[in-house]
């Protein structure tokens, strides 16, 4: 008789010390957000009893890995403070003493060992599952040896050296062309020569533009 | 009007006669470069006019002087003072077929200060253009990752958090202050040369170099590619526009007419000077431009036609512009609000969708009625719209800065932003054609290059030049010298110069010899219309502008916007005044070119004072000798060909 009702004691007593031990801003505990429709939109699942047992269940997993002499279950992982935003708060007990909860650093170290695989459990993501206090780790910077722009400045200032020797070529090409067919063609010379009157003279002064025709006029 | 005229000897020595111009067209016997077809003039004179300005500066104008009101004071002066100075321009470079400072010492020797002043303005204009080309290339260069370097912020040293300039204010505005320019905190602070900007700014330098080595025989052909590509690209991003959400909030904004605004003094001020300088007027290359023309090109209708398009590009521009910024300011105004309504949702453990954007005011209403206290302590941000359409939508900060963000949100970001700093980089490309003719040219007609050097050593010194003295913009207080540069150098001295230009050509060389130009280059006589814009009109509106633009000048305290981290309201930028010692600089800036015209006119009045009474002498003694000499060719020719027959 004592021990039935000793024992009905416990199946009272030990949801309400966990009701205790778990609580709103408990000092071992943290809370947990959930945002189902932002992450998945239309097929966002229901949250419901199963899918916190899921979460139980993940947790432990969780402390497995991390703890990995120590056998956590789903009934070490208490939830409570339930809400409809979907979050909610959840301590770890040791799987050695119910009564004990385990320090927030080591619940903190197991979730960020594992926090890949919890997000992937619930297709979410760090954004949309979030643990507030345990902040996600920066995605290491990704250096590559050559920065990438300096690979398009190589290519364009390529192209202009290319594009200037080649200019410079043309224009020395064209000169000797030049001159081969002045040495060659001896009545070309007074075309130049006019060419070259004109080409002398001095823009800044006044001058008389009678004379250039001039040339013109005698080349009978 | 022959009383208003100052008498001009001498002018017909000077400039070739009608008949000359007759042989040069005919036998096409000359030195001087030609275009090898019309479409090339147009598109480079296009291309010279717009500009950066067409992109950046006019779609802000518009949408800070009441949207589509704008447009009335911009169309008004368009025709009242951009249509009749650039037939102006293009009219007296045809007939007189010379660079600035010969066209102006040919007009009068007094006057070739008006050309040295334009290539002073050109000089310092293309000193500080190209280096936003550089940045441009910087950012060109930097658009060939799959994540744009301005869409996320730098992780921190230690791996703990994200670099705290970068957090405080915004990915694009650390990598443009800081990764881009690497800016001081004020212009004392010189910073030292920042290695990546001077290897774009050589690269600039360079391929403007292989564009403009042969004056237009290079540019003829550039043109045909840097001057159509702009419109091609920003028809693409219209399109693209179009189709995002919240591009029309942006159009609609842009072009709200508020008609109060044209009793704002300063927005006729404001179009007037946009007009002008959006033309490129007083820089000296169109005059060059022009003169490489036949003698009998219709200026008046290419001058139309150029006022037409350029006014239309601005339209243009800025309606994309503005779809994109639409874009942007609406996809801000979202992450505002749902950040305000996720704010909600965790405070008050609301399940998800409970607050949309619909009902967002009603539930915070409701809510600061029943807890006041935890919805102050929230600081929950104001979201407006309007707000985020005008922000920063200017000049450098809108390419940037406003438009780069807008683009990271675009699906493909790369191709949309190499796209877009292509397109800008042949919109600043074809307007330094237009600056380095401006310079170019005067120096060879000044003789300050040796005669025997081919033109494309003359390019290629100037370029080095250039490039060496712009390597004061490539430092770390670089972004405030060329701010510096554009206020000052940029602005007084071209009203100036343009002012001269008017009075020079209606006055001193005669508005009636010009009208007869006109008729013998094109065939009619130009209109009414013409006669009372040059004579009166136009240079009104010009010694208005120019009056207004140097009160305000001169009365405002010179101030800089700096971006330093340390300043209390870190991001805005923080408001500086200038050291004494730019006042000097200003001077040199703003007085050298406008001076010029003045200063120019004495030394050579004081020089032919002096050396007056003997050049008379020699002048008479010589024209007596020569005219002798040409009427006796004339009877010996004469004679032979009787002799002939």
């Amino acid at each position: 008789m004592l021990v039935w009702i000793l024992f009905l004691l416990c199946q009272v007593g030990a949801p309400a010390l966990a009701q205790d031990l778990c609580q709103r801003d408990a000092p071992n505990g943290y809370k947990v957000r959930i945002s189902l429709k932002t992450a998945l939109g239309e097929d966002a699942y229901e949250w419901n009893q199963s899918e916190m047992f899921f979460f139980q269940a993940t947790m432990a997993f969780a402390m497995r890995r991390h703890f990995q002499m120590e056998t956590y279950n789903v009934d070490n992982i208490i939830l409570c403070v339930q809400t409809s935003r979907v979050s909610f708060w959840f301590v770890v007990t040791s799987p050695d003493n119910t009564t004990m909860l385990i320090p927030k650093a080591d619940v903190e170290k197991a979730v960020r060992m594992s926090r890949h695989r919890i997000n992937n459990a619930f297709l979410l993501s760090d954004r949309t599952l979030e643990f507030l206090g345990i902040y996600p780790t920066l995605a290491a910077p990704v250096n590559p040896d050559t920065p990438p722009w300096l690979i398009v400045f190589g290519v364009v200032i390529g192209a202009v050296c290319v594009g200037i020797i080649a200019l410079l070529i043309s224009s020395l090409l064209q000169k000797r062309r030049k001159e081969k067919g002045m040495t060659e063609d001896g009545q070309d010379e007074e075309d130049m020569q006019v060419k070259g009157v004109e080409n002398g003279i001095n823009l800044d002064g006044t001058y008389n533009r009678g004379f250039t025709d001039d040339d013109r006029f005698t080349k009978l | 009007m022959r009383c208003l005229q100052v008498s001009n000897q001498d002018l017909e020595e000077r400039i070739p006669s009608y008949e000359e111009l007759e042989k040069l067209e005919n036998e096409e016997a000359g030195d001087r470069p030609k275009w090898d077809n019309k479409a090339q003039y147009m598109l480079t004179i296009v291309g010279f006019c717009v500009g950066l300005g067409n992109v950046w500066r006019f779609p802000y104008l518009c949408q800070s002087h009441g949207g589509g009101a704008f447009m009335i004071p911009f169309l008004i002066l368009l025709v009242l003072e951009g249509v009749p100075l650039l037939h102006l321009e293009f009219a007296i470079g045809q007939r007189l077929r010379k660079g600035s400072v010969g066209v102006w010492s040919a007009i009068h020797p007094y006057l070739t200060g008006i050309g040295i002043g334009s290539m002073c303005v050109s000089f310092l204009v293309s000193l500080y253009y190209n280096t936003i080309m550089a940045w441009v290339m910087w950012y060109f260069f930097n658009s060939f990752q799959e994540t744009l370097p301005w869409s996320q912020c730098p992780v921190n040293a230690n791996m703990t958090g994200l670099v705290s300039e970068c957090e405080r204010s915004s990915p694009v505005d650390y990598y443009w202050y800081r990764e881009t320019l690497n800016t001081t905190p004020d212009i004392d602070n010189t910073g030292g040369l920042q290695w990546w900007m001077v290897l774009c700014h050589v690269s600039a330098w360079a391929l403007l170099f292989i564009c403009i080595s042969r004056g237009i025989e290079t540019t003829g052909k550039a043109v045909y590619i840097t001057s159509t590509l702009p419109y091609a690209v920003l028809t693409i991003f219209l399109i693209r526009g179009l189709t995002l959400k919240g591009s029309l909030n942006g159009v609609k904004f842009l072009f709200t007419p508020d008609m109060n605004e044209l009793m704002n003094p300063t927005t006729w001020l404001d179009a007037g000077a946009q007009v002008f300088y959006s033309f490129s007027l007083a820089f000296g290359g169109l005059l060059s431009f022009s003169s490489y023309n036949s003698v009998h090109n219709n200026c008046e209708q290419d001058a139309v036609i150029i006022s037409i398009v350029n006014g239309a590009t601005a339209v243009y521009a800025a309606t994309v512009i503005y779809t994109i910024i639409g874009f942007r300011a609406t996809e801000k105004f979202d992450d505002c609000i749902s950040g305000n309504i996720l704010t909600l949702l965790n405070t008050f453990d609301l399940p998800e969708g409970n607050v949309t954007e619909n009902n967002y005011d009603q539930v915070l209403h409701s809510l600061n009625g029943t807890y006041p206290e935890v919805i102050q302590g929230l600081n929950l941000k104001t979201c407006d719209l309007n707000s985020f359409l005008s922000e920063g939508v200017e000049g450098t900060g809108l390419a940037f800065i406003v438009f780069t963000e807008a683009i990271t949100k675009m699906p493909v970001s790369p191709v949309w932003s190499v796209l877009f700093f292509i397109m800008l980089f042949c919109l600043g490309l074809s307007s330094m054609f237009g600056n380095i003719e401006g310079v170019l040219v005067p120096l060879q007609d000044l003789g300050v290059f040796p005669k025997s050097w081919p033109k494309e050593a003359i390019a290629g010194t100037t370029c080095v030049l250039c490039c060496l003295v712009g390597l004061i913009f490539v430092q770390g207080s670089g972004n405030y010298w060329l701010s510096l540069f554009d206020s000052y150098g940029g602005s007084i001295p071209l009203l100036i110069i343009a002012f001269c230009e008017m009075v020079g050509v209606v006055y001193l060389y005669g508005i009636d010899r010009f009208n007869d130009d006109i008729e013998f280059m094109i065939g009619h006589k130009p209109n009414l219309f013409w006669q009372i814009t040059w004579r009166f009109v136009s240079p009104a509106i010009m010694f208005v502008i120019f009056v207004f633009y140097f009160i305000t000048k001169v009365q405002e305290t010179p101030m800089y916007k700096a971006w330093n981290p340390e300043s209390e309201n870190f991001p805005t930028l923080e408001e500086k005044e200038y050291p004494s010692w730019i006042f000097a600089i200003i001077f040199i800036l703003a007085g050298i070119p406008g001076l010029s015209v003045p200063l120019t006119a004495i030394y050579k009045c004081l020089r032919n004072r002096c050396c007056k009474k003997d050049n008379e002498f020699k002048q008479d003694d010589l024209n007596t000798i020569l005219s002798s000499v040409w009427n006796l060719k004339n009877s010996i020719a004469c004679k032979v060909t009787q002799w002939h027959k």
